[in-house]
């Protein structure tokens, strides 16, 4: 499934995450999942929320800079083998890993992870 | 054409006698009111009866910022202070402002000067005029409102600030003009962004006169790209008149000095000889009407040249290279002479970049450290790292291509570098001198 990640650029200085998470909070948006992805100068928060629209507008006006970006979100079973054979399927399909990073509410005996692929609508095609 | 532009158009000859007889005027008035100037024109052996052609003026003493401080408040004053019209005063960086007290006809010298850009540029008394230079002992407010009003436009003084406000009252007076500084401009059009103003769609803008700090081409073709409007270059400096000394032809890609009442030189910095037209150095002013604070060869420490050869538009005025440094302004960074100029020029060859940054020297025990900030924008942010990296590598490129050196590339929020209502500082030097 197709999902909409919103990508926070994230200043390296004190309370730059928490005045985001603040901000969010305040307009009643959740965080579903966030991911941090940093250099030695600066980072870019990527997260999944429940209302991405009024997220970027929210952010934006707090004069963040933010995107949206399309990511898939993958259902992998909770067992050995289970990353293994996802993984096999987008290899053999040719989808590059931009990213990844894991879904915070699991499902049963499920784990949902979140991909950026080099081609989302294909790796989407390899696990159907 | 408007009447007022009628004296840009003056046959050569004719500007000549009237500089030499103003200057004949000039030199002996000076001479005898101002002790400072006396005194120099004496240690060189130089009199007023010296001056018998234009030539001549480079017998006679410089005057520079220095002086204006030294001789604060009033000891440059040539006018008793009956005469006396107008204050203005310039802050200064460091200690004692520098005061130019002005007669009635030095500020209507001036303000024909702010006219005779307005109406080059193409404005007329049909447009609004919308003043975002800050009021007050500066001399941009007070200077664009004039020769707005001379020029008969409805004039809308705003002074700088309040940033929202001015975009509201752009919009429904239907504002054609804005004068303010082309860094205010840039904060105006990043508000005008964040409230969903489209200055083609929302506003009748069509001018922009910007000047009180030196800027590049890049920038003014970022301006003209993001708004639609014709950016145009007013030059001036308080300790002269202020803004309306030269401007730019829309015919060529200079500014016209009105040198009827401006004359100017082209010095070498370190020799100070004349320089021919054609060369670049240091430019010089002698304001030839003025009558409150004369200036006799005042050293600007403003880098340009005197272009030769005819405009295509017909004015006879000569024109000067758009001013892109001060020569007070160059850095020297690893042994590199770098101008903030040339810096801006490379960053703006990024497409992307906003042109929001800020030059910060500091020195190491070993070395001099040597950093830009460029801020982030919705065309540099990425959800990829690399694709980030990418653009900070692309900006230290053209950086390295144009300066030869490499300083860190830092990105920085949106927002976080300051702004400025007046004139912006875009170079922290914190090395030990």
């Amino acid at each position: 499934m197709t999902v909409k990640q919103i990508s926070i650029f994230l200043e390296n200085k004190p309370g730059q995450l928490a005045s985001i998470c603040r901000a969010l909070a305040k307009e009643n948006v959740n965080i579903a999942t966030l991911s941090l992805a940093d250099s030695a100068d600066f980072g870019i928060v990527r997260m999944i929320v429940d209302d991405h629209v009024k997220g970027c507008e929210v952010l934006g006006r707090a004069g963040f800079a933010v995107i949206q970006t399309d990511v898939v979100m993958v259902t992998v079973p909770d067992r050995p083998g289970g990353m293994a054979e996802i993984m096999e399927r987008l290899d053999a399909a040719e989808v590059d890993i931009e990213y990844s990073y894991a879904y915070a509410l699991g499902q049963g005996d499920k784990a949902v992870l979140v991909f950026k692929f080099d081609d989302n609508a294909k790796a989407e095609a390899a696990l159907a | 054409m408007n009447p007022i532009s009628k004296p840009d158009f003056m046959p050569v000859e004719e500007l000549r006698k009237m500089q030499l007889a103003k200057l004949q005027e000039l030199i002996p008035y000076e001479y005898e009111r101002v002790p400072l100037f006396r005194r120099r024109c004496d240690e060189k052996g130089v009199k007023p009866r010296d001056l018998v052609t234009l030539a001549d003026l480079a017998k006679f003493p410089f005057m520079k910022k220095t002086d204006l401080r030294d001789e604060y408040p009033l000891g440059l004053t040539a006018a008793p202070m009956s005469e006396i019209n107008r204050f203005h005063c310039s802050s200064g960086t460091t200690g004692k402002p520098i005061c130019i007290p002005q007669t009635a006809d030095d500020v209507a010298i001036w303000t024909e000067g702010v006219a005779r850009c307005m109406a080059m540029y193409g404005i007329t008394k049909d447009d609004v005029v919308q003043v975002s230079y800050g009021y007050g002992l500066f001399t941009g407010g007070l200077g664009a409102h004039y020769g707005a009003e001379r020029l008969g436009c409805a004039v809308l003084p705003t002074g700088a600030g309040n940033t929202e406000k001015q975009i509201m009252l752009m919009k429904d007076l239907g504002v054609t003009v804005i004068c303010c500084t082309p860094s205010y401009f840039l904060h105006l059009a990043t508000v005008a962004e964040k409230l969903g103003v489209d200055f083609r769609r929302d506003t009748k803008l069509k001018h922009g006169v910007f000047g009180a700090e030196p800027w590049t081409d890049e920038i003014r073709e970022r301006i003209e790209g993001m708004s639609g409007i014709q950016a145009h270059d007013i030059y001036g400096l308080t300790e002269i008149a202020g803004p309306g000394v030269a401007g730019n032809c829309p015919h060529c890609h200079g500014l016209h000095v009105w040198e009827d009442h401006f004359y100017p030189e082209i010095i070498d910095p370190d020799t100070l000889e004349v320089l021919p037209d054609g060369e670049e150095g240091e430019l010089v002013f002698t304001t030839l009407d003025r009558r409150g604070t004369p200036m006799v060869r005042y050293r600007t420490r403003d880098l340009s040249r005197l272009q030769t050869g005819q405009c295509p538009c017909g004015r006879t005025m000569r024109v000067m290279d758009r001013v892109h440094a001060r020569s007070d302004d160059m850095l020297i960074i690893h042994g590199v002479n770098v101008f903030p100029s040339q810096i801006e020029a490379s960053l703006m060859k990024v497409p992307e970049v906003a042109p929001h940054y800020m030059i910060e020297l500091s020195s190491t025990d070993t070395m001099d450290r040597f950093e830009i900030k460029v801020e982030v924008t919705a065309e540099t942010m990425s959800d990829s790292m690399s694709a980030m990296e990418a653009v900070r590598k692309r900006v230290a490129a053209s950086i390295k291509e144009i300066v030869g050196l490499s300083p860190k590339i830092m990105l920085v929020a949106p927002g976080s570098l300051p702004r400025s209502e007046g004139k912006i500082k875009r170079v922290i030097d914190n090395r030990r001198k």
